[in-house]
């Protein structure tokens, strides 16, 4: 909301003295926050006079253009009386017009210095200025870019330009909250000033309007529950040629609107003063009554933006015989448009309710002037001192007369009152706030007010549809008493439980791969099918299925992800094309797999059922939390110590290893088939008999497809599972003071057998006295034989009451050597 | 050695006189004197007191002596032993001590040798912000709640009294899922953790609700469609808006220092009423001539935008099932990828989700 100073002093005694910075603080102070502030005009100097041109001589030249070389009456403001000599490139005017000069000394925006200057083989003493060189932009005002030309009666010569074209003004900038729709009028931003200064209010909609007649233009609310008022004045004889009066152009322009014609001018400029949305009808394209009604389904409307919409039934139209000639309160239709024909205008100044011109106005994507005042409330008092204020300009700049006919439909709906009790303001602030500063600051935001012991009755006044609730009367008392002087007190301390063990968890996941060596990256969820393509998922890849959005921000990637690997394997990319020369990522982060449930919406006048309540939180998509990594280019670098080693799988299946062993969880492993793994290195993760995810290096067309280097691995494990498994509390291991013996033994088995399993053999063989086995070898030469390798493994044992003897340590090593033999086919090597 | 002489034969033992035995003994104490490093002192003791060295064949002549002179002549040996291995313990002490000095100073590195094999890893600026905040509250004692990003409709609007056709719905810029009738949203807010908070624990009730929230925003140097936020909620007896307001004082004590003031300006939440914003007065120029007047933190203001805040809407609490006569609340939120810009002094917001390791890097494990 822009509001000219110029414009919301008309309607408050504010003092001259009081800068529009106070202004804009002590509004900010009662909720109207300042966005921007503006000095339009400021940024130029005089001497900007009127000037009356004389003579002007067109002077072809021979760069194909014509110049005019006049000479103009700017009276004394040239300190000699005499005619000005000026080259004007524009020929929008003639001898005896009025127009704008800009004497040499003057500064037009830019800034631009003015000075008299040889051109065209004369000296042009200043400059006739088009709007766009003042800064008025480019609309009605302007001229269509050429240059102003005043009306005739606009001044005299030398008088100066500034107020005439009230070129200067202060302009605040608002951020209106919905709770404070009366705002977006002059009237409700003079009201707020009023109420911050302590200062008389003219309040510019309490105007004497004549009743309702039978002689107004026909109309029938159908609608009347979303429309419950509607007033219609009619102007007749109307000059559509008639400009917008400088003032009243401006003002709608410093508020933010383009000045289009003086009919429509004065509408915008009426919604703006007051906040009431007026459109207006060309009386001769209308055709028989208008009527109030819902869309009927199939019917459609082109609107005033040229676009025909197909509308709801749920859509508020204002229609007559031809049928659809307007989106009630969202936009106009384009048949029955206010045109320079016009001379007859039927004004419409209407109450509609917020719901519907919400739904209408976000349906057809038409965030209007009008829907934005309808669709956050607009006092319902308005219409009648609206329909005749917009006569009154249009008689007073276009002529004609007022036709006596008055419509005047329905009736403002009366303010509900609110019980409040006199101490809440008081108890929910922690404010010390009496009870006659609760009733003196309802009656100064116009609340009627009734105390009776220590309760209140509040009747809000109608420009305020957003008080309902004893809570919105306590904001409007706190915010007058004054935010700031709300006290800090902490409130007493509860007795909380601190962390939960998931939350201790996952900080220690963090810190332990940040210890490995690993950057935590935080990545966009968002994915398309082209991101899957790359991963090289299958078609029925139970990756694919993901949450869809209706709004992606790029239709590329519409899906919530179900994976982390593609945001990290392009942050990984990106520091590697960034000079990086090598990079370990990982991140944490919930991937969504959906139910294919629809939430219920439910109501909100008490708690739902548990029943209710089950079935909503069942309906969200399931979240797990998961932990991707990533790992690519240089591992360990090379130096002094020797030679480096790239990135590979054995680093993606350490962050698992690392985290299970930080999280005391068995984990095994086992080989799998899975993309975007390279199909021979790549391994699952069980705890029992659950997998949770995968890891190795990825299959060589993923890198490629992720401009990766080959050999990049990358892993994937749904966190929350391996979370849950870790214990709560560790049992604390007992401690053999025995010393330990050590066997090596070396197994040749078959060469795809997994090592982890032989492993696994070997401690079930070698029983309770088996503290370790811990593979040290593999060899994979001649000796080991076809398709066969060779696996060394050292046992330690132990026993917790005694030293064990040979015989032990042999019986216990053979034991393991033996249930290999016998399940896996190994061999012992000498 | 051999054992006492029982078969007496005079003829095969050789008196050890005085002089041979001194002379014995000088030998072995010359060697060791002259042995200079270790290697040769083994030899030395090797020849002077090992198995067939003179003083040891000596020794074991003594039982064959006649007993009168067993004595004297056991006494004369046992001295040069004694004195010889004492003279063997101190060489090699001295010895020892010279070779460790040596070897000490050959194993001499350059310690400034660079250690740079594998780089650092780091954790993310916004994960350890939100942890320092989380930290502050658990040590007020309150707990930390959290809930699913995606998330119902009726959760992140209708139970925080942004009905649908309420007009500050448009200003949280949604994702929306399909099918539409799911209802189902990306959150806007972490709002919604509020209302589970509420709809499945009973008051006294005091958490903070860290988490992504995702708003239809571009993606640049101080948008993105992906942020995370961090929201208060209280609810209990006799709550008012001076405890919102003193816990968030505490908390920037807590972050940034004591004397961080806070300011409140009326603003519009629909879960809240009254509803406030909240500033905190600069950190870095506290809002003081002539500091704030260059401040880049604060742009000259002297407070920085933190965040919404007010008092819990009654008709949120009855949609959660609390009741609102009994207890109110506060509730606050603000960003906390914003807060981790202006605290560290980011220039782009962008280096916080494109993973780029020269920015995490700088911040290393805790913030």
């Amino acid at each position: 909301m822009r509001a000219p100073m110029s414009w919301v002093r008309e309607y408050v005694d504010l003092p001259a003295e009081v800068s529009v910075e106070d202004v804009a603080a002590r509004l900010t102070a009662l909720g109207l926050k300042l966005e921007a502030l503006e000095r339009p005009g400021h940024d130029m100097s005089g001497p900007l006079v009127v000037g009356r041109v004389l003579t002007m001589e067109p002077e072809p030249q021979k760069n194909g253009k014509t110049i005019n070389w006049c000479s103009v009456d700017v009276g004394a403001a040239n300190g000699t009386g005499e005619p000005q000599g000026i080259v004007c490139g524009a020929h929008n005017f003639e001898p005896g017009d009025l127009v704008v000069v800009v004497l040499p000394g003057g500064v037009l925006p830019g800034p631009f210095e003015i000075s008299a200057r040889k051109t065209y083989g004369h000296t042009s003493a200043g400059m006739i200025c088009s709007a766009l060189e003042l800064g008025l932009g480019d609309d009605a005002l302007s001229s269509k870019g050429g240059i102003i030309v005043l009306p005739k009666d606009a001044g005299e010569p030398g008088d100066d330009a500034f107020d005439l074209l009230h070129l200067r003004d202060e302009v605040i900038e608002f951020e209106i909250n919905p709770d404070r729709a009366y705002a977006l009028s002059m009237r409700g931003v003079a009201r707020e000033i009023a109420l911050a200064y302590d200062v008389a209010f003219r309040d510019p909609a309490l105007r004497k309007v004549p009743a309702g007649n039978d002689d107004g233009y026909p109309v029938r609310v159908a609608a009347t529950d979303a429309c419950p008022v509607f007033v219609t004045r009619t102007v007749t004889g109307f000059d559509p040629t008639a400009p917008s009066p400088a003032w009243l152009a401006r003002r709608v322009q410093l508020a933010g609107m383009r000045s289009i014609s003086l009919a429509v001018d004065v509408t915008n400029y009426v919604m703006l003063e007051l906040g009431n949305p007026i459109h207006g009808y060309d009386a001769d394209k209308l055709a028989g009554p208008i009527v109030v009604r819902r869309a009927e389904a199939g019917e459609h409307i082109t609107t005033l933006d040229g676009q025909d919409r197909a509308l709801d039934p749920a859509d508020l139209l204002i229609t007559d015989d031809s049928g659809p000639i307007g989106l009630a309160g969202v936009m106009g239709g384009e048949s029955t448009e206010l045109s320079p024909t016009t001379t007859t205008v039927v004004v419409e100044a209407a109450h509609f309710t917020p719901v519907g011109i919400f739904r209408t106005a976000r349906r057809h994507k038409l965030p209007t002037e009008g829907a934005r005042r309808w669709e956050r409330g607009v006092d319902p008092t308005l219409p009648a001192a609206a329909a005749d204020r917009v006569a009154e300009l249009l008689v007073r700049y276009g002529g004609g007369q007022v036709a006596a006919g008055v419509t005047q439909l329905g009736q403002a709906p009366a303010q509900v009152p609110i019980d409040l009790p006199l101490d809440l303001p008081a108890r929910v602030s922690g404010l010390v706030i009496d009870a006659a500063t609760v009733e003196a600051d309802l009656r100064a935001v116009g609340c009627e007010v009734q105390v009776v012991g220590d309760r209140l009755t509040a009747v809000p006044p109608p420009w305020r549809p957003d008080l309902t609730d004893p809570y919105d009367l306590v904001e409007e008392v706190v915010r007058q008493v004054g935010y700031d002087e709300v006290p800090s007190v902490l409130p007493p301390a509860p007795s909380g439980r601190g962390l939960t063990r998931e939350q201790r968890l996952r900080r220690r996941v963090g810190r332990t791969l940040a210890g490995e060596g690993l950057v935590e990256v935080v990545s966009f969820p968002f994915v398309g099918d082209a991101t899957f393509d790359r991963l090289g998922l299958p078609a029925d890849d139970v990756l694919r299925h993901a949450v869809r959005l209706a709004n992606p921000l790029s239709s590329e990637e519409p899906f919530y992800t179900t994976t982390l690997l593609p945001g990290l394997l392009e942050a990984a990319a990106r520091n590697l094309g960034r000079g990086a020369p090598g990079v370990a990522l990982f991140e944490t982060g919930t991937v969504a797999f959906p139910r294919d449930v629809a939430a219920p919406i439910l109501g909100v006048d008490r708690r739902p059922t548990d029943a209710e309540l089950q079935a909503l939180f069942d309906a969200v998509p399931d979240q797990p939390l998961f932990l991707g990594a990533v790992l690519a280019g240089e591992r360990d670098r090379s130096g002094w110590w020797g030679k480096g080693r790239g990135a590979s799988w054995e680093d993606a299946v350490g962050v698992v290893r690392r985290l299970a062993v930080e999280l005391s969880v068995d984990v095994r492993i086992e080989a799998a088939q899975r993309a975007p793994w390279h199909p021979g290195r790549c391994a699952r993760f069980f705890v029992g008999d659950d997998e949770f995810g995968h890891a190795g290096e990825l299959h060589p067309r993923v890198c490629a497809a992720f401009d990766l280097p080959a050999r990049s691995a990358a892993v994937e494990i749904d966190l929350d599972f391996l979370m849950r498994r870790a214990p709560d509390v560790v049992r604390a291991p007992r401690l053999s003071h025995f010393p330990v013996a050590k066997e090596d033994v070396a197994l040749v088995v078959a060469a795809d057998l997994a090592s982890e399993v032989v492993a696994a053999t070997l401690r079930e063989g070698a029983g309770e006295l088996c503290e370790s086995v811990r593979l040290f070898d593999v060899y994979t030469g001649e000796q080991a034989g076809e398709g066969r390798k060779s696996l060394a493994f050292a046992l330690r044992f132990r026993a917790s009451d005694r030293t064990l003897t040979e015989t032990e340590t042999g019986e216990a090593k053979a034991a393991a050597v033996a249930l290999a033999a016998q399940r896996h086919g190994a061999e012992q090597r000498a | 050695m051999s054992g006492p002489n029982t078969e007496y034969d005079p003829v095969q033992v050789t008196p050890l006189g005085e002089a041979e035995v001194a002379r014995m003994r000088e030998d072995a104490l010359t060697a060791i004197a002259q042995a200079t490093d270790l290697a040769a002192l083994k030899q030395a003791r090797a020849d002077h007191t090992g198995d067939r060295s003179p003083l040891a064949l000596a020794n074991r002549e003594i039982g064959a002596l006649p007993p009168q002179a067993r004595q004297e002549t056991g006494q004369r040996v046992g001295q040069a032993r004694g004195a010889v291995s004492q003279a063997l313990a101190q060489r090699q002490q001295v010895l020892e001590a010279e070779h460790e000095e040596r070897s000490l100073v050959a194993d001499t590195v350059d310690v400034t040798l660079p250690w740079d094999r594998q780089a650092p890893g780091a954790r993310h600026p916004i994960t350890t912000t939100s942890e320092r905040l989380m930290d502050v509250f658990v040590a007020m004692g309150w707990e930390i709640a959290e809930g699913p990003v995606v998330e119902a409709e009726w959760l992140n609007f209708d139970a925080l009294n942004l009905g649908a056709d309420h007009p500050a719905r448009t200003m949280q810029d949604t994702f929306w899922t399909e099918p539409a009738e799911n209802a189902v949203v990306l959150r806007t807010h972490t709002s919604p953790v509020q209302a589970r908070t509420m709809l499945t624990r009973t008051p006294p009730i005091y958490v903070v609700c860290p988490g992504r929230v995702f708003r239809t925003d571009p993606f640049d140097a101080t948008h993105s469609p992906m942020f995370h936020q961090i929201e208060g909620l209280v609810v209990d007896e006799g709550i008012s808006m001076a405890h919102l307001r003193g816990s968030l004082d505490h908390m920037l004590a807590a972050l940034f220092g004591e004397g961080i003031r806070t300011r409140f300006r009326p603003s519009y939440f629909p879960f809240t009423e009254p509803s406030a914003e909240m500033d905190m007065v600069c950190f870095v120029c506290r809002g003081e001539e002539p500091a704030v007047e260059t401040c880049r933190t604060c742009r000259g203001e002297g407070w920085i935008e933190l965040g919404g805040c007010g008092v819990v809407n009654p008709r949120v609490l009855t949609a959660c099932g609390i009741d609102s006569e009994r207890y109110s609340g506060f509730a606050f939120g603000f960003g906390i990828d914003r807060m981790a810009m202006f605290r560290h002094d980011a220039a782009d917001l962008r280096d916080m989700f494109e993973g780029d390791v020269r920015f995490s890097s700088a911040f290393g494990s805790e913030v």
